[in-house]
Formats: structure tokens, sequence, C-alpha cells
């Protein structure tokens, strides 16, 4: 099968400072690839350099085993689609008006049939008239991921699509996206939620200041010295009756504030 | 071009159009009898005639045309900048086109038909060609805004310096009440000049309503839509432009119309800002010859300047309407 996204060797400078370096990955359909990291550990540009929205400095991206910039505009929506972090609309649209902005070449009928088909697989079938802005934020986000399954594209790429959600809504998310994979799409998405990642993703990229430090199943990537080493936690994967947790506390940085770098072992003793 | 469907809408606002224009034509300062008005059909070289089809006809147009022009632009600046506060005067294209116009009335070439609306149009085109380029390469809006004030800015400065290096109190005077914004004497001709700028902007504004539409999920979105935005954005802030600089070059500065015909009708079209292009160019032109009757007919001693009654009566119906669509502002 030809991969969704590879990235080979790729580098982004933002401002001078290395953003994204030297990164190698692939996904393919099917599959969820969960990335992880902290604040400003380049989850973000990771996803933008994929999708060509960040100019690679060094290295690769091709979507759909085409490299990214040779793309056309019409291509590149055809091999992937984007939810970003960014979850304004800038004005009260219809929510089957948001899902069918996903088919923008289709006449209209035939996109609006589109849309209330996807709202009504994220279980907002009912609420198509509404105004977006008249909707909770987990309704929002519901309805802004339908507009990215209203693509069709076999890549979705999602930006914390869970960020601010209650835990219903961010589990509910999660499974929208693994419907997806298991439909055989290939799904990106990027995380601070580990728990979350754990249960939902196939494999994890582990990003720590633009690098990769770990790319694997759950239980390797979040192994406590990729704990320790990306997010300066103390802890570990657990396996409960209800699936694995994250079970984990802060180590104090007293003089290196660089997760990467050498770290205080003074335990605050904060549970996540 | 995705404009969606509101064929009620636009059927109903075309209809109290047609009246508002009837209604145009039919008054002013002349009364005329039934009698009048039926030679005025029968006879076109008759007194009723020429006062119906070549005073106040061309007027009318000219109103419906200017306004039409502003409603358009400022549904499409208010959608590409996902701003309900933007305006065709946003982006500096108004300023730079009255400066030309101001410097040519300055200079005394007032006099030469067509050399008014030819640099103000000129001016806007100018504005227009760089805002193009500029709105191709940026994605931000704040960007472009930025860049706006600074045209805008300097367009008023340059205008100021108009009037500061005027020798002529006279050339001043009309300056300033060209800057008031009228319709006042407006023939056909002057109407064919601004026709041409006027529907190049409109066909090429509503050409990019679907990127409009697809700027309200955000720049990133849109992006990686499939359409072409560079393109569309260039071409939604050229056509702006296109239709600025033509209403400028036919009735001077006018503002709030093209701030607030799209509000009038965002409420009806579902906050759809491709949708709401067609009704707001013609609740813009509704609002301008309404007001353009008004400034005819309201009894004083010198007639009202056209810019001056739309702020007046409109402001306080754009702030009722405002204030029950607040609700949509929300980010």
């Amino acid at each position: 099968m030809t991969e969704a996204l590879t990235l080979a060797g790729a580098s982004v400078t933002l401002g001078g400072h290395l953003a994204l370096d030297g990164v190698s990955l692939t996904v393919r359909g099917g599959e969820v690839l969960g990335v992880l990291g902290a604040n400003g550990g380049g989850k973000t540009t990771l996803l933008r350099a994929a999708l060509g929205l960040a100019r690679l400095t060094s290295g690769e991206a091709r979507l759909g085993g085409c490299p990214v910039g040779s793309l056309s505009e019409f291509r590149r929506a055809l091999l992937a689609a984007y939810l970003p972090q960014e979850r304004r609309v800038g004005w009260n649209l219809p929510a089957w008006s948001v899902a069918a902005l996903g088919l923008p070449h289709l006449p209209p009928a035939k996109a609006r049939a589109k849309a209330l088909s996807a709202l009504a697989e994220v279980g907002l079938g009912a609420l198509a008239e509404r105004g977006v802005m008249d909707m909770s934020g987990g309704e929002r986000a519901r309805v802004l991921l339908a507009r990215l399954i209203t693509t069709g594209a076999p890549l979705l790429v999602a930006d914390e699509p869970a960020a601010g959600l209650d835990p219903d809504a961010q589990l509910q998310v999660m499974e929208l996206l693994r419907a997806r994979a298991a439909k055989g799409s290939a799904v990106v998405v990027s995380l601070h939620d580990l728990t979350l990642a754990a249960r939902g993703c196939d494999r994890l990229a582990v990003l720590a200041a633009g690098r990769l430090v770990a790319l694997g199943p759950p239980e390797q990537a979040l192994s406590p010295e990729i704990l320790r080493q990306a997010f300066g936690l103390d802890g570990g994967l657990i396996s409960t009756a209800f699936g694995s947790v994250i079970a984990a506390g802060r180590i104090a940085k007293e003089s290196n504030p660089d997760n990467t770098g050498e770290v205080n072992d003074r335990r605050e003793g904060l549970a996540r | 071009m995705n404009l969606g469907s509101d064929p009620r809408l636009i059927l109903g606002l075309t209809g109290s159009l047609a009246a508002v224009f009837a209604l145009a034509i039919g008054l002013g300062e002349t009364p005329l009898s039934y009698i009048q008005y039926h030679q005025a059909f029968i006879d076109m070289s008759s007194a009723p005639a020429q006062i119906l089809w070549f005073i106040r006809a061309p007027r009318a147009v000219a109103a419906a045309l200017v306004g039409s022009a502003l409603g358009l632009a400022g549904a499409v600046m208010q959608g590409l900048l996902r701003n309900p506060l933007a305006d065709p005067g946003v982006l500096g294209v108004s300023a730079t086109s009255a400066f030309g116009a101001a410097l040519v009335i300055a200079l005394g070439l007032a006099a030469t038909p067509g050399a008014v609306q030819m640099a103000a149009l000129g001016g806007a085109l100018v504005a227009g060609a760089l805002l193009t380029l500029l709105a191709a390469r940026l994605t931000e809006p704040q960007t472009l805004i930025l860049f706006g004030v600074a045209l805008s800015s300097l367009g008023g400065a340059a205008t100021a310096l108009v009037f500061n290096l005027s020798p002529s109190p006279v050339a001043t005077a009309e300056v300033l009440s060209w800057l008031l914004g009228s319709v006042a004497n407006r023939d056909w001709s002057d109407v064919a000049v601004a026709t041409a700028p006027a529907v190049a902007g409109m066909v090429i504004c509503l050409w990019s309503a679907q990127a409009l539409r697809m700027l309200a999920l955000g720049e990133e979105t849109a992006a990686l839509s499939g359409l072409r935005m560079a393109r569309l954005r260039g071409a939604a802030v050229a056509g702006a432009a296109l239709l600025t600089g033509a209403a400028v070059a036919l009735a001077g500065v006018i503002g709030f119309v093209g701030l607030a015909a799209p509000h009038l009708v965002r409420g009806r079209v579902s906050d759809d800002p491709a949708r709401t292009l067609i009704p707001s160019a013609i609740v813009g032109a509704i609002l301008l010859v309404a007001a353009d009757l008004a400034a005819r007919t309201i009894p004083s001693s010198e007639e009202l300047k056209l810019g001056v009654v739309t702020a007046l009566f409109g402001a306080p119906l754009f702030a009722m309407v405002s204030w029950r669509a607040a609700r949509s502002w929300r980010g």
C-alpha cells in the first residue's frame, strides 16, 4: 500500500530556530498516528510541514507518494484534509454548511447531502440547521470533524481536536477518528492528553524540541525514559480494567528549563 | 461560482428596489401633474420627459449603481477579512481614489469631461493593484488591514495636502463638497464611465464567493480546501477595489452603506458570506436611492449631501440591526 504520508529528514526553521529537526516517519491507511510533545515541541509544525503549509528547510514531505510541493491545490485536497487547532468559525453558519465546506467543488445539493451524512456520522444529524456559534464547544468540534470527514480524503490530519473538550467529548472525537481509520483512512492527530493518545492511537510519534524521540506503539513510545526526556515527567503507562492510563509526576527543573536537558530529580508529587 | 439559492429574498429585494426607484423618478423638486407624467412617456422632447429621463433617472441609476457597488464591496471585505467591521474603505481604496479626484479638482481640471472620474478611478486602481499583489501573497488578514490603514492614512494626508496647497478657496470648497458625496447633476455619460469598472468588479467579486465562504473556517483550512486561495483572495480585493473606485468616481466618498448593507441581510442568509453578496448589493442600491430621494425632497435651504443623509438616517437603523445581530459576532 502507498504511504498516505511520508516525512524524510524533514526540518523546518521558524524565526531562526529549528522547530522541526530531521523528522522521518510514514503513515499508512487504516492506522491512527498520535503526535505528542510538550508545548513548543514541534507537533503543529510537523503537521503543517507534512501538508505543505510550512516550508521545509531540508528533507522531504510526500502525500500519497508525491512530493507535497509538486501538488496542485486541488490534488493536495484530494490526498489530505486538515483540521487546524483554531476552531473559530468566522460567521454563525449552519452546521451543514460548515460540513459541506469539505467539498467546495461539488454542486451545492451534492455537497449538502454528503455533509448531512457526515453530521449523522458524528451524531449531530438533528442539529444540521443550527448555527455553529449557538452550539457547545464539543458540538462545534464534532461539526468541524464532520467537515474533515466530508472531504473523503485518504489522509485526515487533526491538530489537537480534543483540546478544551470534556472527557466524554474527547473520547467521542477519538472514537470518530478511529472509525475513519477502520474504514481505511490514515489519521494523524496531535494530542496533549497522553492517556487519550495511549488508548486511541495505534502508534505514537513523540517530539522533544523538534526532534523525534520515539515512534512506535504506545507502550514503547510512552516508556518512562521517553516521558522523562520529552515531558519532564516521572511515570509510565499502567494497564487497568478500563484500559491503559498514564500515571506520572512532575520532576522539578531547577537549573535547566529545557525538557531534553538534565533534570533535577526532586519529585513534586503532582499526579496527572 | 456558488452563491447559494435565495430566490425569494432576492425577488423581494428587487421588488423593493423597483418601488424605491419608481419613487425616485416620480418625485422631485418640480411637481408634475398626471398629464405631465403621461406626456413624459409619449413625448421624449417634452419638458416632463427631460426631467424624468435626463435629470431624475440618471441620478437614480447613479445612486443605485454606487449603492450596489458599495454594498457588494462591503460584503466582500467583511467576508475576506472575517470582520464585521470591515467596509470598502478599510483597505484605503476610497482614500486614494478621493485623493485622485481632489487633485484634479484642485488643479482646475474639473470642467474637463470625465477627468475627475478617471482620476478617482486611477487612484483606486493603483491602490487596488498594490493590495491585490499583497492579498495573493499574504494569508493573514491583519497584515492586509494594517497595510490598508497605512494606505488610508497616506491617501487622507495627500488629500489634506491638496487642501493645504490649493491656491483657490473656490477649488477647496469644490473638493470639500465633492468629498461629502453626492449624485446631484449626474447624467448618463457619468453613469456610463462608472458602469464598466463596476460591472467588472461585480463579476470578479461574485467569482470569489466560494473563497469567502471557505475563509469562515480560517486561512489554514482554506489553504487546504483545494480552492486556489491566492488567486481568489487577490480577485476579491481587485473586485472590491474596482467597485469602490467606480463608486467614488461617480459620487465621491459615501460611507456607511458598505458597512451596513451586509449586516442588514446577513440574518436572512444564515450568515453565509457568499449568499450575502447579491442581497447586499441590492440593499446597498435601495439604501442609496432612498437616501438620495430624501436628500432631494427634504425641505432645506440647500440640497443635503448624500453622504450626510446616509449616515444620519442609516446609523440609528444600523445600530439597531447590529444590536440584534451581536450574538453572531462572537468568536
